[in-house]
């Protein structure tokens, strides 16, 4: 079993569903989802925060994150999901979410990346 | 003679035994204690940190070194378990850091003293600038028959031991008998302490699996700020205090910010360690000392 799919297996257990791929910068920054397709939601991670650093999302909804490091090879830890990504700058990192319940799903940058890596974090807030 | 409360964590027995005693008499409750050897652990300096989080910031490593110093009977050795300073994107100033830190520890009255890095001192350069001032990142070296190794899980930023290094514990490993006492030193937890704080090393695991054959395996660490005292299996692992600032219980509250400074009890949960060995290092008892006296 690869990693990708047992962190997805772990992921569903954990009352998510999730992928996660990346994409060269080439990719449409901005691309829009298919009408049946997962909402896209932009994140930005720079020393020392990611931006936007809470996102809501709907239980039972799709979504894709697509996060872009400005400045360093930040970590994205999601240790709830036992998922984890390196953020290479010029890359956009994909990550497809499918909460099944309403809760909080914390994540961390898990590269130290200077003073002020310890205050590098943000959640998913699921609701009903 | 000063009253003093222990931990004594059997690695024989494969648990923890908590109990109470006189720290320097040779005895602990239930039966005779063969004091053979003890050394000091000190952790988490983070020279040049600056900040309300400890108002004496440039004088509490001085009072450390002169506490140790003050001990009745000095150590055999004396270990630092990383972030000697704290982090700076300046390479010349972190390089001042480490000189500043280098000579302030000088004035320990201690014949060895070992450091490690910690990911302020090394993540940035990947131990470039530590390396210039204190040697290799891991090490081992053998003390009264207890084989101590020096794990580096800093010097990549990502928390990770590395391919490389762990097959040089491999290799060393290979060569030890395994009722043989070990003792692992490192920084960071090998263990998924808190990994949504980033208190953890990515691939501890496999360097706990190595260990896992030895009958009698001891770690001490630090990164988080405060005692804690875990086992894996028959593995203890015993993180320790800092001398710059505190920090909240894994997962206690929302972020890892440090506990504010309280200045009715200044140099409130810093501190330093004895680690004594007993039974040959099969087994330690860990006494945690304060900066500064009450």
């Amino acid at each position: 079993m690869t990693a990708q799919r047992l962190a997805r297996r772990r992921a569903l257990r954990a009352g998510f569903a999730a992928a996660a791929g990346v994409a060269a910068l080439r990719a449409p920054a901005l691309a829009q989802p298919a009408a049946s397709g997962p909402r896209v939601i932009q994140m930005v991670a720079h020393r020392f925060a990611y931006e936007p650093p809470v996102i809501a999302l709907k239980a039972g909804e799709r979504v894709v994150v697509e996060i872009r490091s400005l400045d360093f090879v930040h970590g994205m830890n999601i240790p709830a999901l036992k998922m984890r990504f390196d953020l290479v700058p010029g890359r956009i990192t994909k990550v497809e979410l499918q909460p099944t319940q309403s809760g909080e799903i914390e994540f961390v940058c898990d590269n130290f990346c200077g003073d002020g890596h310890e205050q590098m974090h943000g959640k998913f807030v699921v609701s009903a | 003679m000063q009253r003093r409360d222990f931990l004594s964590l059997s690695a024989l027995g494969g648990g923890a035994v908590f109990a109470s005693g006189l720290a320097g008499c040779a005895s602990a409750p239930g039966g005779a204690v063969q004091d053979d050897f003890y050394f000091v652990q000190l952790s988490d300096v983070h020279w040049g940190f600056q900040g309300p989080p400890n108002p004496d910031a440039s004088g509490t490593l001085r009072k450390a070194v002169a506490a140790v110093n003050a001990l009745d009977k000095p150590p055999e050795f004396v270990v630092f378990t990383g972030d000697l300073t704290h982090t700076t994107d300046d390479p010349v100033e972190r390089r001042r850091r480490l000189a500043e830190f280098k000579s302030i520890v000088a004035d320990l009255k201690v014949k060895t003293v070992r450091f490690m890095p910690g990911e302020h001192d090394a993540s940035l350069d990947r131990g470039a600038a530590y390396r210039e001032f204190f040697g290799e990142t891991h090490y081992t070296f053998d003390h009264k028959g207890v084989h101590f190794i020096a794990i580096d899980n800093v010097s990549d930023p990502g928390a990770k031991i590395g391919d490389e290094q762990l097959a040089w514990l491999h290799d060393d490993l290979a060569k030890r008998d395994q009722t043989a006492p070990v003792v692992v030193l490192t920084h960071r937890p090998l263990f998924d302490l808190a990994p949504q704080w980033d208190w953890a090393t990515r691939d501890g695991a496999q360097a706990v699996a190595l260990l896992m054959p030895f009958q009698n395996v001891t770690v001490f660490y630090g990164h988080i700020h405060q005692e804690h005292h875990q086992m894996t299996g028959h593995i203890a692992h015993h993180s320790a205090k800092s001398l710059i600032f505190a920090l909240p219980a894994p997962n206690s509250q929302p972020q890892r910010t440090p506990l504010p400074w309280d200045p009715a009890q200044p140099y409130k949960g810093l501190g330093f360690r004895e680690i004594d060995s007993e039974r040959a290092g099969r087994s330690f008892v860990i006494t945690e000392l304060p900066v500064v006296r009450a």
